[in-house]
């Protein structure tokens, strides 16, 4: 018997409603993703991603679309952290991101951490697109195993373009049957959680904020265009939010 | 003298005479020889006694710091912007010699960025005697000993003792001192290096550097003739 | 052409700068991550599949004749760290000069014209490979055996570790070298249809940190 995963999209679309502020003309879920608007703030609008069910499971695939049109400021976290599960289904998950965030305007991408739970086998990929005069700032945390937990098979790709180039483009695969050394003293040295942060300002172009190491398993890397890396490993998920909010902290 | 080879490319690939716009490239001398026999001294009392005569640079090779090039900046021997350090992996004189390659971009950006030079000095780091300078990289070569590390260096040889264009036996007021022989010393030398000049100097004396900086305008006069 | 030119170019004495940079070794064994021949081991297999794994698809792409200022770009997105970027120039700019010198090339030269002051060091092995008449496969096995090599060497001298434990690492590691071998030049051949964004862009979050710490320090072995 063959069991077909679950396929969902959801869509944000961030409009500017004529008075400064930010209108949300688009903002659909579906199946286990939900989207729930918050209150906003300013011209901010707020909106979170609630999991009605867990996921994704093996065979699912999950889209999440946002667009931020010009002149609007869209902020997205979500209220719990995502679980990739093994599931009936063959084959992998996917997890499909597509953000675009245009001239002006500005996108907070913050979404809760993403546990690859022993078993599982997920393929995670965000696409960003930033107009030559917008700005961004988005986590993405990986946390390898439940307490006391094996990983599942995790790989996750993050490509930043930034005015029509790519300023960012890297990959992160671990967990059983990823290629060899994931775990080993050159990528992760046994830690547990690794995360990034991604943040595009169009100020970054002629103000280049310096590069820094923060701790031993964090850095703050100056990309090549108007934009940071903040790349970090810790032992636990506590220990990685407190560095990459340092780190965000910084460039306050 | 026949030493521009054409070369049509956007930079020079070796030790060619001319740089791509087609002006004449500057000499460039390297100072070799083992730790500590002053080599660093040799180059700050070169860099004072040249400076205001010729356009010069420096290039140092330092084995694990940039400290060669920080004590001549401390010094004040020439603006920052004519001191470079190339940093060499723990092997100088693979730097200087095998694979020349850092050293070259070195020379090659002092001249694009504080060009006109006449004069780059290439100093190696602290290695032992064997180490020699490629011909790719300089166009004449001093090895600097000292009479501290044993008045038996001449005689016993090696690459530089016995090739290097100009042998400078350094810190002669201390021979009395570490009962090193300069006759012996200078004997020695002559019987390893046939014609090939020798100094003997002591950057302490009054005559410090003399006798080297007349040495380098020499090497000079013949480059630019 | 001769496939020994291969040879020539994947030489440890190929004088191209390399005998300078660690390769991340000298930043891993400060922070006591690298002691001794396995743990050595472990960090060339993860900077072989990843690290490795990017330089040898670049490479591969550069034989087939993908325009190098397009493949620079994708190695600069891939090379978050500075630090990282600028010795990749650096190297690139030192490979060039040697390259020119032992294969005369009008290509060589536009694209040291284009890059004065280095581009990516595997765009530019690439592009050697070709001048030297090599296919995608030759010049993605340089990259690839480079990327174990250079902290295997630098081991040797940082740990005084016996050099025969090292060349044992690299003989093991053989296998895994073919492999990644396979995936990139298999990866450059899609560039044609896709774009560079089918290029391998495995990081090695640690690799970077490394480096930036290294690039820090006052006093150090390596270039990198």
């Amino acid at each position: 018997m063959s069991v077909s995963g679950v396929r969902a999209t959801a869509r944000i679309v961030a409009r500017s409603d004529g008075r400064g502020g930010t209108s949300l003309p688009v903002l659909e879920g579906e199946g286990p993703l939900a989207l729930r608007r918050t209150r906003a703030s300013g011209g901010e609008a707020r909106v979170m991603l609630v999991g009605a069910m867990s996921g994704p499971l093996g065979g699912d695939h999950f889209t999440v679309e946002a667009d931020v049109e010009e002149g609007t400021r869209l902020r997205v976290g979500s209220a719990a952290a995502t679980i990739a599960l093994p599931g009936q289904a063959k084959g992998e998950a996917r997890y499909d991101v597509w953000l675009r965030v245009a001239d002006g305007a500005e996108l907070q991408w913050l979404p809760e951490q993403l546990i690859s739970a022993g078993g599982s086998d997920l393929r995670v990929a965000t696409h960003v697109e930033v107009g030559a005069g917008g700005r961004l700032v988005l986590r993405e945390e990986q946390v390898l195993g439940r307490v006391g937990e094996e990983p599942g098979r995790l790989t996750s790709r993050l490509t930043v373009r930034v005015g029509g180039r790519v300023v960012l483009d890297q990959e992160l695969a671990c967990g059983p049957g990823a290629l060899g050394g994931w775990d080993g003293p050159a990528v992760l040295g046994g830690h547990r959680a690794v995360g990034q942060l991604v943040v595009v300002r169009p100020e970054f172009g002629s103000r280049p904020v310096p590069a820094r190491v923060l701790g031993e398993g964090a850095v703050v890397a100056p990309l090549a265009g108007p934009a940071v890396l903040v790349s970090a490993v810790a032992g636990d998920a506590l220990r990685l939010r407190r560095v990459l909010d340092e780190a965000l902290a910084l460039m306050a | 003298m026949h030493l521009d080879h054409s070369h049509d490319g956007p930079s020079a690939v070796s030790a060619d005479a001319r740089r791509p716009d087609g002006s004449r490239r500057a000499l460039r001398i390297g100072l070799g020889g083992p730790v500590g026999s002053g080599k660093t001294a040799t180059v700050a009392a070169l860099c004072r006694a040249l400076r205001d005569e010729l356009s010069l640079a420096v290039v140092t090779n330092d084995i694990y710091t940039r400290e060669d090039a920080e004590f001549l900046l401390r010094e004040a021997v020439l603006p920052p912007e004519r001191i470079t350090a190339v940093e060499t992996g723990a092997c100088p004189h693979t730097a200087i010699r095998d694979d020349i390659s850092a050293n070259l971009e070195a020379v090659e950006d002092l001249e694009d960025e504080v060009g006109p030079l006449d004069l780059i000095l290439v100093e190696s780091g602290g290695d032992n005697l064997t180490a020699t300078f490629s011909k790719g990289l300089v166009d004449a070569q001093i090895f600097v000993i000292d009479v501290a590390g044993g008045d038996d260096i001449p005689r016993k040889g090696g690459p530089g003792v016995t090739t290097a264009d100009l042998l400078v036996v350094n810190k002669t007021d201390l021979a009395p001192y570490v009962g090193s022989d300069l006759e012996r010393m200078a004997a020695d030398a002559k019987a390893q290096r046939a014609e090939l000049p020798v100094v003997f100097q002591s950057l302490r004396n009054e005559a410090g550097v003399g006798d080297v900086a007349a040495w380098v305008r020499g090497q000079f006069a013949a480059w630019s003739a | 052409m001769s496939r020994a030119a291969l040879l020539v170019l994947a030489d440890g004495r190929f004088p191209a700068g390399g005998h300078a940079h660690s390769g991340g070794a000298e930043a891993a064994v400060k922070a006591g991550r690298v002691t001794g021949a396995a743990s050595l081991e472990d960090f060339c297999r993860g900077r072989l599949h990843t690290a490795g794994l990017v330089a040898a698809a670049l490479a591969a792409a550069a034989v087939l004749g993908v325009a190098p200022g397009e493949l620079d770009a994708a190695a600069d997105a891939r090379t978050p760290s500075p630090a990282l970027r600028v010795a990749a120039r650096r190297l690139g700019r030192q490979l060039m000069r040697a390259a020119r010198a032992t294969w005369p090339s009008d290509e060589l030269d536009a694209v040291a014209r284009q890059f004065p002051k280095g581009a990516h060091q595997p765009v530019v092995l690439g592009l050697a490979a070709r001048a030297a008449g090599l296919e995608p496969v030759d010049a993605a096995y340089c990259a690839a055996y480079e990327s174990v090599s250079g902290p295997a060497s630098a081991t040797v001298r940082l740990l005084s570790l016996d050099p025969f434990d090292a060349t044992g690492v690299l003989a093991r590691l053989a296998p895994e070298v073919d492999l990644v071998v396979d995936r990139a030049v298999e990866a450059a051949r899609r560039v044609a249809d896709d774009g560079v964004d089918a290029l391998p862009a495995s990081s090695a979050p640690l690799l970077e940190v490394g480096a930036e710490t290294h690039a820090a320090w006052a006093v150090r072995l390596f270039a990198s």
